[in-house]
């Protein structure tokens, strides 16, 4: 209990992973809070990264850790793009309209 | 040992429950600053680890650029969050559901797998006192990994492009100076010379 080893960090990360997944499922209106939850699922995985690039004496984990946080970064702010050009034009960013945006 | 095992539980117990926070707050406000609270006490996670660098960069990006373009957002959107908070109960069920189950299978994997023996690190990590972790890092950024290091490098062109194009707002019937046609107009365009004659007026 007080080593700490890979299943600690292992158990944090499913914790926040599943409470991504639940967020994303509670907050079924509002986008900005499903974006958040999207973002508390890659920091999930990069403690997974982390975690097992450390425990097997491996550097890659690391250096897939930074291109997660590269691809988290493009993705949050093309997804606050999307948000902003579809509150202009909406006025609301209730999810359950979007596909109004089609064609 | 029990200072590093105290310093895990303390940093895990905070981020899980700013986890729970960003999901369950009513004020998408409170939400941006608990997952800055997350984002924080991983950084904590990742330098117990011995991930120093990451958890630099973890900070200085997620922090301080990605968790500000949200609480941006949010405070420039003006958005009633009372009418979007409607359902929440609705969908617990089935969201409470799906999580358990996605849980139970997260530790049944976790709980039934073991490394096999030869796993062996690919890139192993040098010792601590010979590099630090930055070095090691860009030891490897830099030489192996170069081809998607660039192409990281074009992701974060494209979005930058992408949500420039996305929110440009090109309104009509806005009078700004145009260089271009103040540069390019001509004498005739601009003077016209009249005789006069005394009394007669244009």
């Amino acid at each position: 209990m007080l080593t700490i080893g890979l299943a600690h960090y292992l158990t944090v990360g499913a914790i926040l992973f599943t409470l991504g997944v639940l967020g994303i499922f509670l907050n079924r209106k509002n986008v900005i809070i499903i974006l958040m939850s999207i973002e508390l699922m890659l920091l999930a995985v990069n403690i997974n990264l982390v975690a097992f690039s450390v425990h097997l004496q491996d550097m890659v984990g690391q250096i897939f850790t930074m291109f997660v946080l590269t691809v988290a970064a493009a993705e949050a702010a093309v997804g606050l793009a999307i948000v902003v050009v579809y509150f202009r034009n909406r006025g609301s960013i209730a999810v359950e309209d979007v596909n109004l945006m089609k064609g | 040992m029990i200072l590093q095992a105290l310093a895990f539980y303390a940093f895990a117990a905070v981020a899980v429950a700013s986890g729970v926070m960003v999901i369950a707050a009513r004020n998408p406000v409170h939400s941006v600053l608990f997952l800055i609270l997350a984002f924080f006490n991983t950084a904590g996670l990742f330098v117990l680890l011995g991930a120093e660098f990451l958890a630099m960069i973890l900070v200085v990006v997620y922090v301080g650029a990605i968790a500000v373009l949200f609480l941006f957002v949010v405070m420039m959107l003006n958005i009633n969050f009372v009418e979007l908070r409607q359902g929440f109960l609705h969908y617990l069920p089935i969201g409470g559901l799906i999580g358990l189950v996605l849980l139970a299978e997260l530790v049944l994997v976790g709980g039934t797998w073991a490394f096999g023996p030869e796993v062996r690190g690919a890139m192993p990590t040098p010792p601590i006192g010979e590099r630090t972790n930055t070095e090691a890092i860009g030891d490897l950024l830099y030489t192996q990994y170069i081809y998607l290091f660039q192409a990281a490098g074009i992701i974060l062109l494209v979005a930058m492009v992408g949500a420039i194009v996305l929110t440009l707002r090109v309104r009509p019937g806005v009078r700004k100076q145009r260089p271009g046609d103040q540069i390019g107009r001509k004498r005739e365009e601009a003077v016209a010379i009249r005789k006069v004659t005394p009394g007669g007026g244009i």
